[in-house]
């Protein structure tokens, strides 16, 4: 059993694991402490969208959850650090094209220099024309 | 930098917001007071929004309309001809038709050829823009070396991901104006420069 970081689209969450060579598992409950996924009958359940299960038998390993098989299954890239105790699950390619495709601007709250936090939708009712730059 | 159209268009319904995507304030901080911004100016550390709006350079564009809206999705813009040599691109376009949307409301594209014109990511894009968090996250709590070997996974699945290849490399100790960037600027080029030129869902997801 290790302590582990699993970064949610970037939100660090904390999960207590098992690993065996590049396996790591984690008990139904701590996956729905750290993660919001609850194992009920039905399968794999958040937000009231379930995922059934495979027959594989891959998902669960001792009553334990494959993270690989999980985030497989539920549609999301997973990098793995084994080494740091460190993993990070992003945003599915199919979510993403959703969202573009839906051509509603997705909302996000960002600091400026001087730490002030400012949010897109602040600005509803106005043309925005959003620029990305960088120094490099 | 976009100040100089903001006072120019100064228009009670228009806005400019920038997103630096720069590793640390620190970066952005001379560039931005420089430029002495009156519209938000924003700094973007882990790159969250070059991963909502599939953002694989910069700079690039995005217009919004008063409903929340995207009306003109990820183009390349430049304020001014400063690196003409590199993109060889009119800069005085982009900035015409901007005043002709804020001024008169005209819009360059139909909504299906905004929806044409999008590039949605492929899995490898989005799982390298997933390696890139957790080498940033490695990075930031002093693991150098795992950090760049998520790095390196990340350019190598999205190589034509610039906010990912060249945004890691003052990071990394790499100077971003310097061989590391020709190699990276000719290797794209190599590949026939593919840049925000429309990726439809069957070509990004089959």
């Amino acid at each position: 059993m290790k302590q582990f970081t699993i970064l949610d689209k970037g939100v660090p969450r904390e999960a207590v694991v098992s690993d065996s060579g590049d396996r790591i598992t984690l008990t139904p409950d701590a996956l729905s402490r750290a993660l919001g996924w609850e194992l009920k009958p039905q399968g794999l359940c958040k937000d009231g969208a379930c995922y059934p299960v495979p027959a594989s038998g891959d998902l669960l390993v001792d009553g334990a959850v494959d993270l690989a098989t999980f985030a497989t299954l539920v549609g999301r890239p997973l990098a793995l650090d084994l080494q740091c105790a460190t993993a990070a699950l992003g945003t599915a390619a199919a979510s993403r094209a959703d969202s573009m495709e839906s051509l509603i601007a997705p909302d996000f709250t960002l600091p400026d220099l001087d730490g002030r936090m400012h949010t897109l939708s602040e600005h509803l009712g106005k043309k925005v024309f959003l620029v990305a730059h960088a120094s490099w | 930098m976009w100040q100089q159209l903001y006072e120019e268009l100064a228009d009670d319904g228009f806005v400019i917001i920038t997103v630096a995507l720069d590793r640390a304030a620190e970066d952005a901080r001379p560039y931005i007071e420089e430029a002495k911004p009156t519209h938000p100016s924003l700094i973007d550390t882990e790159h969250v929004v070059a991963e909502l709006y599939s953002m694989v350079n910069i700079p690039t564009a995005v217009w919004i309309d008063e409903q929340g809206r995207i009306v003109r999705p990820n183009e390349p813009v430049f304020a001014s001809d400063m690196f003409k040599d590199f993109h060889a691109m009119d800069t005085d376009i982009h900035k015409n038709e901007l005043r002709a949307w804020v001024r008169e409301g005209t819009l360059p594209y139909s909504g299906d050829e905004v929806r044409a014109r999008l590039m949605l990511p492929t899995h490898d894009e989005q799982l390298a823009r997933t390696e890139f968090t957790l080498a940033w996250h490695l990075h930031q709590a002093g693991h150098e070396d795992a950090a760049e070997r998520h790095f390196v996974r990340a350019g190598e699945l999205s190589p034509d991901d610039f906010t990912v290849r060249r945004g890691s490399m003052p990071v990394r100790g790499i100077d971003p104006m310097g061989e590391k960037f020709f190699e990276l600027y000719e290797d794209w080029q190599a590949r026939g420069r593919p840049y925000y030129r429309g990726r439809s869902r069957k070509e990004a997801l089959e």
